[in-house]
């Protein structure tokens, strides 16, 4: 395992809710190094989105220090934070969050119309190889409204590979795609973790962290216990094993 | 974020909502439209009535008998007769900024030929009446000086007056008209003016020798009014200075008593029609000023729509990577884009109908730069002004709420 990613001490967080107030972390201690794939997972209410919100530097913690590729968050303001987005994260979320009526490839461009360093023609080449990677070169010109389910995570994960992050946090990535398709969403996951890419994987289904190398269960703002996956599942092997009649609902 | 960026990124949120858009600009191009087609007819039918007056002449003096006090009674115009051939005589010799001058008498009645009778007016003057009132010979001549001296009935006659008589097609050259039982031989026609600025029909009149109408038609000594012009109509105001000094030594008049007769300058009528045009249309631009409020206000609103509606698009924006700025900046701009080119195409909108306007009023088309140049601005500071508030909403959004919303 190489150098910590993301290194997370004592982090809590309190929200106030009208009078009440919500402890909604209470002191977590997290490493994920690069290389790594982890499953953050817990019940709804369990401070997962919480984390994964504060790990994608979208929310500050209340209390606790998280340092992200050695750059302490709590000494940076707004634009800073935008900017470590920009450069250092790739977010995929449950509900693909495409923007409506653009092309795949526009889909894929768009951190890059954010980072002022990128001129036009380079940020085209950079979200051309990303779908490449994806395995939707041939879509590129697509509207989402064109694309399967599938087809759209696969642009939002281009679209998260576009920058070259250092960590790419995704939240329930596979929460709406049927099995099939989730598996084939896990596959390209782990290969890309296999390429070196260090993912962190939010999921309440216990079967799709199985595809992951660590398995962090929170509870109650709590780390309530941390597994590591032995008997991991490896997509492609369960693509092929999946029924023929499967493949014909899909 | 660098400026170019933030076009692409405006142009393609457009791009993507575009009967939208074109709905949004609606209200501006409206506007803008009415505005520009407002000022350019009026500006055309000043220009015109400004053509039309210098026609008759803009550097035209003209004197008539003014207000007259007798034993502390005010006496009326009309009858004044303070007006005579000596005061046309000294101006005549004295002024350096006249050039030509003449005596009018007037009065109206039937002209008589044959069958035909048609009521008109004949004005007694002399032959430099004509150049003063930029009348031209079509036919013809004008009268002598040595017919003038001899109260000779002869005349020279405007185009409505030969229609009205000579129906036949007759050469009028030669022929008789009778006016207030005098017969006048006619020895000349006017070319035709057409209406004045005011509707009035400049060719209904006929023209003889002032000492004619002056000795055998009124049976007067004095004259009603004095026709002038000045060298140029930058002169004017010194010619009406230098008429007014002699007419007041001519009259005897006494420092501090008021003038007996009255000095009035063509151009002064002029600038009173065009004020009233210029009122005219200030009133209907602003009218149509409304009208681009109103469309400005259509973008705040469609904004704040849009803003609500592309919560989640804010929120991914955000999350990867846009901050407050770039996304105020966007929504920003996708308002001010939307005013400029909804005013751009109002712009053309409004020529095209003031073009079409001015074609079937039969007024000069003119195209007013500064309208144009200044309903740009409008539409650019419009944009900024009512895409701001909407904007501000945009990028204080809670990125986490924002991916969030539904």
């Amino acid at each position: 395992m190489g150098k910590a990613i993301i290194k997370v001490s004592a982090l809590r967080k309190i929200y106030h809710v009208g009078e009440m107030t919500v402890h909604a972390l209470r002191g977590v201690d997290l490493e994920i190094k690069q290389g790594d794939f982890a499953a953050i997972m817990g019940a709804s209410g369990s401070g997962k989105s919480t984390m994964l919100n504060i790990l994608g530097c979208l929310d500050l913690p209340t209390n606790g220090e998280y340092l992200l590729d050695g750059v302490n968050m709590a000494k940076l303001n707004k634009n800073q934070l935008a900017g470590l987005r920009n450069n250092k994260l790739g977010f995929i979320f449950q509900s693909y969050n495409l923007l409506p009526r653009t092309t795949a490839l526009e889909n894929v461009e768009l951190p890059l119309f954010y980072n002022s360093k990128v001129g036009a023609k380079e940020r085209k080449e950079r979200a051309i190889h990303a779908l490449e990677q994806v395995g939707l070169a041939d879509r590129m010109d697509h509207m989402p409204n064109q694309l399967s389910g599938g087809q759209q995570q696969r642009v939002a994960i281009a679209r998260s590979l576009v920058n070259d992050p250092v960590v790419i946090l995704a939240d329930e990535a596979t929460g709406n795609l049927d099995t099939r398709t989730s598996y084939e969403i896990m596959e390209l996951f782990q290969r890309l973790n296999d390429n070196g890419k260090t993912i962190v994987f939010v999921t309440h289904e216990s079967d799709i962290a199985r595809f992951m190398k660590r398995n962090i269960v929170f509870r109650d703002g709590r780390i309530q216990k941390e597994l590591s996956v032995t008997d991991r599942f490896n997509a492609s092997e369960l693509i092929e094993a999946l029924s023929p009649e499967d493949e014909y609902e899909s | 974020m660098n400026y170019k960026n933030l076009t692409k990124i405006a142009t393609t949120a457009l791009k993507r909502n575009k009967f939208r858009a074109f709905l949004t600009m609606l209200g501006i191009i409206i506007g803008v439209g009415s505005v520009i087609a407002m000022l350019s007819i009026g500006q055309a039918s000043k220009k015109s009535i400004r053509e039309e007056m210098a026609d008759m002449g803009t550097n035209m003096i003209m004197v008539m008998p003014g207000q007259q006090r007798r034993g502390g009674v005010m006496m009326g115009n009309s009858d004044a007769k303070s007006l005579t051939l000596k005061d046309v005589e000294a101006i005549k010799k004295e002024a350096k900024y006249i050039t030509d001058i003449s005596p009018q008498v007037s009065t109206s009645g039937q002209a008589v030929n044959g069958n035909n009778n048609w009521p008109t007016s004949v004005y007694g003057a002399n032959a430099a009446y004509l150049d003063i009132r930029k009348y031209e010979i079509e036919d013809g001549r004008v009268f002598t000086e040595k017919e003038i001296k001899s109260l000779a009935k002869v005349c020279v006659v405007g185009q409505t007056v030969i229609e009205n008589i000579f129906s036949d097609g007759k050469d009028p050259i030669g022929q008789t008209i009778r006016f207030a039982g005098i017969p006048l031989k006619v020895i000349g026609v006017l070319k035709e003016k057409g209406q004045n600025g005011m509707g009035m029909d400049q060719d209904d009149l006929i023209i003889a020798p002032y000492t004619s109408v002056q000795r055998r038609m009124l049976a007067i000594s004095h004259i009603q009014s004095i026709y002038a012009s000045a060298v140029s109509e930058e002169q004017s105001d010194a010619a009406i200075e230098e008429v007014e000094t002699i007419l007041r030594r001519q009259h005897q008049l006494k420092e501090g008593a008021d003038d007996d007769f009255d000095v009035r300058l063509q151009a002064e009528m002029v600038q009173m029609v065009s004020s009233v045009s210029d009122m005219l249309s200030l009133l209907l631009g602003s009218i149509a000023g409304i009208s681009l409020l109103v469309g400005g206000i259509g973008i705040m609103n469609i904004m704040f729509v849009s803003v609500t509606e592309r919560t989640k698009e804010i929120g991914l924006r955000m999350s990867v990577g846009g901050r407050g700025i770039d996304i105020l900046m966007q929504f920003l701009f996708e308002a001010v884009l939307l005013s400029i080119l909804g005013g751009i195409i109002g712009i053309l909108f409004g020529v095209a109908i003031s073009y079409i306007a001015t074609y079937f009023l039969n007024m000069p088309f003119v195209v007013m730069t500064q309208a144009i140049a200044l309903s740009f601005l409008v539409c650019s500071f419009i944009g900024i002004f009512f895409g701001w508030y909407p904007a501000r909403k945009a990028s204080g959004l809670n990125p986490i709420d924002a991916l969030r919303h539904e």
